[in-house]
């Protein structure tokens, strides 16, 4: 069975972004860019079903602009066996995207999709669901276990309050939460290997999807800064901070 | 012209409402000018009896069968979409549920979803976090149907008690059989709700195993009357379950008090956490970056200082 798994390329987790001045967006310029770090871990998922042999071919699958290439190559090198890009200047929300994917899934025809929960961007959380729900197919969304036997897919979510199980009837849809897997890293070799692996581009038209935002973005503007207060040197000090001043005890 | 009625969908227990549903209400009261609350389950007229009750509220749609037991997202989005034609805005609490079934109903409707909205600046433009909470973005709608997940954090809690709206029974949909709901392991607790508490007393990875965690932090917590919640390194060491997270992919909140034992504080963590009132953070790192954001810091190894405020307190 085939997985089809989706990567995004979003700033990297570990820099510290900041709204232009003029409020028209984020400042990029410059800035260092990677896998979405939930997609790793649905790529790392895909990987060890095909390393156990429920999985026999793992497609990545990007959308945006050609620099995704670069992120498709990095999924390849940890061992998606080849890519699509579906290649656009445009914004994509994930309505958009989901239905890109949507296409895709039609002309594949994988057993699973697997996408990481969120991407930590724009911290949307929709897209899994969204392609689920246009392809008519069922969802576990928060995954950290996944066991697919017998045609069907038994996921342990994460949710409010605890764990929760479903039974999914295969095709399937499924979110990576951040205690599914550890991913792993690519090797050398295999940082070679992917260069030679296929890696289709194409268009939004050439799918036929509408990739038009609906939501347009008026400002971009930083939170108040929350300031630092003040250290307390002993614990007799916080607690009378805490009575007299905060009044919260 | 989009219609300002508002169809909340509510998450619920069968029994009582969920407070992120009230929050959510607050919201729905924000964007439209009547609001009707869906509460979809399985033997849960007193949670509709509860949702009737709420501030706000002038209707509650009530669907009830086995296949809505579980908030199985395949057949809580059709019961939505069943729902759906009267509506301009429909809205869920941003819970795991919410997220869960919220982004199914937009795709079927073929609108867009907003994700986590923490302000209603008009009736098509609403204010959300981006990146962790670093940045907020003010979005405008173009679709006809907004649906919407609400930030609980963002906004008051309707008044759970003093509404007299009619509850109406709809009729629910047929199990999708796409699913199966197979087991719930939930932990039992008397403490409050981590999103709902007035209080939060949080641990880090420098608590060393889940026993300390407990040892150490259940005192202060029982004292405070407070929650338990714990950093990503905390729950990915195993010390903290999984649900107590706090931070951009586990649980946001907005305590009263907020006090971070042994937590570093990353962006991550902050932003689950930095809208509390008042924060605390004791670490003996002096340069945690938890400082920078908290109101009172108080640089010290949690192990001396936790139980040294549990004596006197």
């Amino acid at each position: 069975m085939k997985a089809l798994v989706a990567i995004k390329r979003v700033v990297d987790f570990n820099v510290k972004i900041r709204a232009k001045p003029d409020g028209s967006g984020v400042d990029l310029a410059g800035v260092k860019m990677s896998m979405n770090p939930f997609d790793e871990i649905a790529l790392e998922e895909a990987m060890r079903l095909k390393e156990r042999g429920v999985v026999s071919e793992v497609i990545a699958v990007s959308c945006g602009v050609g620099a995704c290439k670069d992120t498709l190559r990095s999924a390849m090198a940890i061992g998606a066996d080849r890519g699509i890009l579906v290649e656009t200047d445009v914004e994509l929300q994930p309505l958009a995207v989901a239905k890109l994917l949507k296409a895709l899934v039609d002309r594949e025809q994988p057993s699973l999709v697997i996408l990481g929960k969120q991407a930590i961007d724009d911290d949307c959380n929709q897209t899994g669901q969204m392609l689920a729900a246009l392809a008519g197919l069922p969802q576990a969304t928060f995954a950290s276990k996944v066991e697919v036997a017998d045609g069907h897919a038994t996921v342990t979510r994460e949710v409010d309050g605890g764990l929760e199980t479903l039974k999914l009837s295969l095709p399937a849809v499924i979110t990576t939460d951040l205690r599914l897997n550890e991913p792993r890293y690519a090797t050398l070799p295999n940082i070679m290997k992917a260069k030679n692996k296929p890696l289709e581009i194409v268009t939004p038209a050439q799918l036929g999807v509408d990739i038009a935002p609906r939501l347009s973005t008026l400002k971009i503007f930083e939170p108040a800064k929350r300031s630092a207060g003040i250290r307390v040197p002993d614990v007799a000090t916080l607690i009378a901070k805490l009575k007299n001043e905060a009044k919260v005890i | 012209m989009t219609t300002r009625k508002v169809l909340v969908v509510a998450e619920h227990d069968h029994v009582s409402m969920k407070t992120a549903t009230r929050n959510a209400v607050t919201a729905a009261l924000a964007c439209g000018d009547e609001v009707h609350v869906l509460v979809a389950g399985y033997n849960a007229s007193e949670a509709a009896q509860a949702a009737a009750r709420v501030v706000g509220v002038s209707k509650v749609l009530h669907a009830d069968a086995p296949s809505l037991a579980e908030g199985l997202a395949e057949n809580l989005a059709a019961q939505v979409l069943a729902l759906a034609s009267p509506y301009g805005y429909i809205l869920f609490p941003a819970t795991s549920s919410g997220k869960n079934v919220a982004p199914r109903v937009a795709a079927l409707l073929d609108v867009a979803q907003i994700s986590d909205v923490v302000r209603v600046v008009s009736s098509d433009t609403f204010e959300r976090p981006i990146y962790a909470g670093n940045a907020i973005a003010t979005v405008q709608s173009s679709d006809p149907v907004k649906v919407i997940t609400v930030r609980p954090t963002g906004f008051d809690a309707a008044l759970a008690e003093g509404g007299v709206a009619s509850i109406d029974s709809v009729e629910a949909v047929a199990d999708s059989g796409l699913s199966a709901f197979v087991e719930r392991v939930v932990a039992k607790s008397d403490r409050p709700e981590l999103a709902g508490a007035r209080i939060v007393v949080s641990g880090g990875r420098a608590l060393g195993s889940s026993e300390k965690f407990l040892d150490v932090l259940s005192p202060l917590a029982d004292k405070l009357g407070a929650a338990l919640g714990a950093s990503r390194a905390a729950v990915d060491a195993g010390y903290a379950p999984n649900d107590w997270q706090v931070g951009q992919t586990g649980k946001i909140v907005a305590p009263q008090l907020y006090i971070a034992c042994g937590i570093s504080g990353a962006i991550q963590h902050q932003a689950g956490m930095k809208d509390s009132r008042v924060i605390v953070a004791i670490n003996k790192d002096p340069d945690a970056p938890i400082f920078e954001i908290a109101d009172y810091g108080l640089e010290a190894d949690l192990f001396d200082a936790v139980p040294q405020l549990v004596a006197a307190l």
